[in-house]
């Protein structure tokens, strides 16, 4: 899979995102590292904010596709 | 005792609980080795599940937990993250402000290790 799909998925998911990135870490489609920072994410755990990316990702998750994800989130930087 | 119950019994009994691939004498899994290594760093005593012996064990383990991935790190039954997140807290020092608050100052004086069988 390309990073496309994914980050799509995210942009629905983070409509407020200053930052928003998707990398294949392999090259091989499968092993991906998101970045987001987003206001709504703010005064969030970061386990709270990992179960949003999660969220945002189920589909992919749930059917293979993503294979290994590394997360990284921020609420807003003031 | 089913697994569900076996998997509850070890977050909320043990002091740092990681469920991982492979053990820590021999992890089987990237992430799972650097969440494992964190929690060394920051000096955990660590009480570690392997979930591959069953797949079962990892189903129960999420529907309590609702975190998807493996590894997964709790201190105190509380879940901590999963690889990211414990080394992001333990770069930060923020880790071992947590072991501190939750067992106490000198919670580094043990640096124990066991892995525990839930199969």
């Amino acid at each position: 899979m390309s990073t496309q799909p994914l980050r799509e998925l995210l942009e629905g998911a983070f409509p407020d995102a200053t930052e928003l990135d998707v990398s294949d870490r392999t090259g091989g489609g499968d092993h991906f590292q998101v970045v987001v920072t987003a206001p709504s994410l703010s005064g969030l755990s970061l386990v709270e904010q990992h179960r949003r990316v999660y969220e945002a990702l189920a589909a992919p998750l749930a059917d293979g596709t993503i294979h290994e994800l590394r997360i990284r989130t921020k609420g807003a930087t003031s | 005792m089913s697994y569900s119950d076996k998997v509850k019994g070890v977050i909320e009994g043990s002091d740092v609980a990681i469920f991982m691939k492979g053990t820590p004498q021999f992890v089987m899994c990237g992430n799972s080795g650097r969440a494992l290594e964190a929690l060394r760093r920051a000096g955990a005593p660590v009480t570690a599940v392997d979930v591959l012996p069953d797949p079962q064990i990892r189903q129960e383990l999420t529907a309590i937990s609702g975190w998807p991935t493996i590894p997964q790190v709790f201190v105190k039954g509380e879940l901590v993250g999963g690889a990211d997140i414990v080394e992001e807290l333990e770069q930060s020092g923020e880790l071992e402000r947590t072991l501190r608050e939750k067992l106490g100052d000198d919670y580094a004086s043990s640096r124990s290790e066991e892995t525990v069988s839930v199969s």
